[in-house]
């Protein structure tokens, strides 16, 4: 509590002001601020050659970028073994008012590949190469939108995940992003929120193209542990189902839930490790610390669909998914264990308003 | 009508307007590239009544948009000579009403300006701190372009103390940019003898669009009724709110004539309020005061949040919480080891939920054994005690609307003392030293106890001095056992009270206080062996065993 002193700028609102600058040892406090600076400067620039040195383990299947217009909504991902979720994945995003998608698939064998090379406004990649050296993908992305995604607002994605935002059954992307922009702002928060069914994983079986929603309709609505990182500033949010369930013992290995999955990106731009954190570290600022909401959305996450049971016995083999795969070993055991994850206190998944009211996300002042 | 973007809303409005045979004149933007614009001017060419004002160049706050609106005036009066009022208007404006009805009640009101206009003094509109300020400094510096400038030389003239005349002593009014003037108004401001006195003032003032015509009305004006006919809704930073789609009827609870901003996308609200001339009439009552509410909240929720929410998107820094948890709850320290059945008594007592020990170090002890609370809240110790901080927060937001109660002593993790001591809506009550009487009953080796009671009566004694720091916003009683004993049921009544939620009858049971036949005796060999067990307050040891003294409960049992 010593200092306290917020600088207040004559014309600014406090809201939207940065950081609170504490007044003791102010000097100090702006040296160490400027050695963070150039230090995050440097290491954005590593993930950016880091990128670029990846960039030859991508080979194009289907490069339709020549029809990205000016004002396009993009989306990017990376693929393996998707086919069970794209259909409704793409639909549900075309809806939204996705104008096209970049797309790297990664070692699939299910005509993964085929479905989307064919798909109008999808631009393919593949590659063989590692998922897990590659930072989990990020690196191919980071590379595709320095290429294509300028200027564009950019929707980092996996293809078990479902974004919603606040009235995204009235309102199109377009009407979000435009807002974002009259108000500055260049980054959108989504929390991951763990969709499961009720009864074991594995014994309803999705149809592709359905509403994977009609089966997993039930969430965790509030259990979720947030700090706030030192470094890059992002809120780390663990929590959920697979919290409560596989990482009750070691709850520092939970996954983690937050992401910032939109961002009007620049070339400049990086993301530090998947879509949970970006450099500059202005783009992490998607909450409000002087009391107020800022607008979110959620990440409605599929990964619980039936076909995750034998998944995982497989991933637990490639180890491509965790940076120390040894300690996730109980988790991938869990899941093909074909476990339950509903309990008392889940709550059953109704519409956006819900969500909000829950204050799992927010519609801050755009109403 | 000032227009700078989405030309093809802008063209549908203007045809709209003219369709009910009102002349219109145009300002597009300097900004504007010529192509789009003269694709513009050709599109309405077929309109006989529209004309084109110069173009100037607005940006925000500047006098780019007064000077337009001023020119475009002159032409509306000049070229137009039957009009008799003239509205101004934007390219993302929306006519809610049928143009006639518009034109129906400006008639019935000939000599009336409608202008919001208003002293500085008198209203909390002003954005940013600059209120009076805005006409008595200079503000040559743009303030989207050149934030830094801009503040520097603010600061500056307030450090020189600059202060600049007010031409001729008007008082500076503002007030919506968005006014319908009567023409003799208009054309008295425009044709002024002192107009290049007030242009000259007003070009360095900030913001002029919303206080030059505010301003000079009010010397002009035979009637002013302060207030716009167009509906626009401002955020906390000024911002105009945007109308989407879906609030289609919200609009047409409207009682204003033409709504702004309307986001040039939103087909079905153009489709609806200008193709459809009957279905926009279906007109429920208006109610704009719901209009009004909508946009309060969402500038409270913008600016305060929801106390006791923390989320992905609010995240506040000590001190900014506006209370840590959303609700009052109570915290019982010492109750359920002085009384047998506490826990059971409350819930009966209060239709509070009342949990065990919440964080004591095996797991969270919810209400009636559950392994997760609401919320899917689990009971793990090692995920509560990773963060107890939003373990707490999350139990007390997700059962809103129950009061929460829950047990604490010396014997649990302590992580969570300071902030429950912090929360202006914890209610803490605490018997001090109570924790010696489940030592006391134990069937445990002396030295053991002895150990443990030395090492619990430091935590006590350490909680308290946190209790009764100079942060603590909590609601604190505290009672040494032996002052609690004396006369235990004031205290709880009070307690009770406080929580509010009684059944009407009153207490009608008691709680059944643990026999404490030779507790001070206990506590004489405690003393004896070393460890001077002090935060029970004063009991009697000079008494043998079997003793009845006045030690013995006894008030308790009557009423």
């Amino acid at each position: 509590m010593p200092g306290g002193g917020i600088k207040l700028d004559i014309t600014k609102n406090k809201t939207d002001s940065e950081q609170g600058q504490q007044g003791t040892g102010a000097d100090m406090d702006r040296l160490s601020q400027l050695t963070k600076v150039y230090r995050m400067r440097w290491k954005r620039r590593r993930l950016l050659y880091r990128s670029f040195r990846k960039r030859r383990q991508l080979t194009p299947v289907m490069n339709r970028t020549a029809q990205i217009g000016p004002d396009d909504i993009l989306a990017v991902s990376t693929m393996r073994n998707e086919m069970v979720r794209l259909p409704h994945f793409l639909d549900h995003h075309r809806a939204l008012g996705v104008d096209h998608f970049l797309i790297v698939e990664n070692g699939s064998d299910d005509g993964t590949s085929v479905f989307l090379a064919k798909q109008p406004d999808v631009s393919l990649w593949t590659t063989p190469a590692s998922y897990k050296l590659s930072r989990f993908g990020v690196d191919w992305l980071t590379w595709l939108q320095r290429q294509y995604a300028h200027d564009h607002w950019c929707l980092t994605v996996d293809a078990d995940e479902i974004l919603i935002y606040p009235h995204h059954d009235t309102r199109p992307l377009r009407a979000l992003t435009d807002w974002l922009e009259r108000h500055n702002r260049r980054s959108f928060g989504a929390m991951m929120l763990d969709m499961y069914p009720k009864g074991p994983l594995k014994e309803r079986e999705y149809e592709p193209g359905g509403d994977p929603f009609e089966i997993l309709n039930w969430f965790d609505g509030g259990n979720y542990m947030i700090q706030k990182k030192a470094d890059l500033e992002n809120l780390w949010i663990q929590g959920g189902p697979r919290a409560r369930k596989f990482f009750a013992d070691r709850p520092r290995r939970a996954p983690t839930m937050s992401k910032t999955p939109l961002v009007k990106w620049h070339r400049g731009y990086a993301y530090v490790s998947s879509s949970h954190s970006l450099l500059p570290r202005v783009l992490n600022h998607v909450y409000d610390d002087q009391g107020g909401e800022k607008t979110s959305g959620i990440l409605l996450h599929t990964k619980f669909l039936h076909t995750i049971v034998d998944k995982s016995a497989e991933e637990k083999h490639r180890r491509e998914h965790f940076a120390n795969s040894d300690l996730y070993d109980s988790y991938y055991d869990g899941l093909t264990d074909n476990p339950d994850l509903w309990c008392e206190g889940s709550s059953r998944l109704i519409s956006w308003r819900q969500l909000e009211a829950m204050g799992l996300m927010s519609k801050g002042n755009w109403v | 009508m000032l227009v700078h973007t989405a030309f093809g809303r802008a063209e549908q409005i203007a045809r709209h307007w003219a369709a009910s045979g009102c002349p219109i004149v145009i300002h597009a933007d300097k900004s504007v590239p010529r192509k789009s614009y003269s694709a513009f001017k050709a599109a309405l060419s077929d309109l006989p009544d529209v004309r084109f004002a110069k173009r100037h160049r607005c940006e925000w706050g500047t006098w780019g948009l007064v000077a337009a609106t001023q020119e475009a005036s002159q032409i509306m009066l000049d070229t137009f000579p039957d009009v008799r009022h003239v509205y101004l208007s934007s390219g993302s404006c929306l006519p809610l009403r049928p143009v006639q009805e518009l034109i129906d009640y400006l008639e019935e009101r000939p000599h009336t300006d409608f202008i919001e206009s208003a002293t500085t003094a008198d209203v909390p509109w002003t954005m940013g701190g600059l209120d009076q300020e805005r006409f008595t400094l200079r503000f040559p510096f743009s303030w989207r372009k050149h934030r830094y400038l801009f503040d520097r030389y603010v600061a500056l003239q307030r450090m020189v103390r600059f202060k600049r005349k007010i031409p001729n002593g008007i008082v500076p009014h503002m007030g919506s940019q968005w006014w319908c003037l009567t023409r003799q108004t208009l054309s008295a401001i425009l044709e002024d003898a002192e107009r290049v006195n007030y242009d000259r003032y007003f070009k360095k003032v900030w913001i002029p669009d919303e206080s030059y015509f505010q301003t000079l009305a009010r010397l002009y004006s035979r009637q002013i009724e302060s207030r716009s006919l167009t509906l626009s809704k401002f955020d906390y930073q000024g911002k105009p709110h945007i109308f989407y789609d879906d609030h289609l009827q919200l609009l047409r609870r409207s009682d204003c004539f033409v709504a702004r901003k309307i986001w040039p996308f939103a087909n079905k609200l153009y489709d609806a309020f200008l193709t459809d001339m009957s279905g926009a009439m279906k007109r429920t009552e208006p109610n704009p005061g719901k209009i009004d509410r909508i946009f309060a909240k969402a500038v409270d929720r913008r600016t305060r949040g929801r106390p006791g929410l923390i989320m992905q998107s609010r995240f506040p820094v000590e001190g900014r919480e506006n209370g840590l948890t959303c609700a009052q709850y109570s915290v019982f320290e010492g109750f359920s080891d002085l009384f047998e059945n506490f826990e059971s008594w409350l819930s009966k007592a209060t239709s509070a939920r009342v949990h065990g020990h919440l964080f004591a170090p095996e797991r969270a002890e919810f209400s009636e054994g559950q392994v997760v609370m609401n919320g899917a809240l689990s009971d793990s110790a090692e995920l509560r005690d990773y963060n107890p901080q939003a373990f707490l927060a999350s139990l007390i937001w997700n059962t809103r609307g129950e009061r929460q109660c829950f047990q604490f002593g010396p014997r649990d993790v302590q992580d969570i003392e300071w902030e429950i001591a912090k929360d202006h809506n914890a209610q803490i009550s605490v018997i001090t030293g109570a924790w010696a009487v489940p030592l006391f009953k134990s069937n445990r080796n002396f030295s053991d106890i002895r150990q443990e009671a030395a090492q619990l009566q430091q935590i006590e004694s350490e909680h308290l001095k946190t209790l009764r720091s100079t942060w603590t916003k909590a609601r604190v009683r505290i009672w040494s056992m032996a002052e609690f004993i004396e006369a235990p049921m004031e205290p709880l009544q009070a307690i009770i009270d406080e929580i509010g939620q009684q059944n009407l009858r009153g207490l009608a049971e008691v709680p059944r206080m643990s026999d404490l036949t030779g507790f001070g005796q206990f506590l004489q060999n405690l003393k004896n062996q070393g460890m001077h067990p002090y935060l029970m307050g004063d009991f009697p040891v000079s008494h043998g065993p079997g003793d009845t003294g006045h030690t013995q409960p006894k008030p308790y049992l009557v009423r």
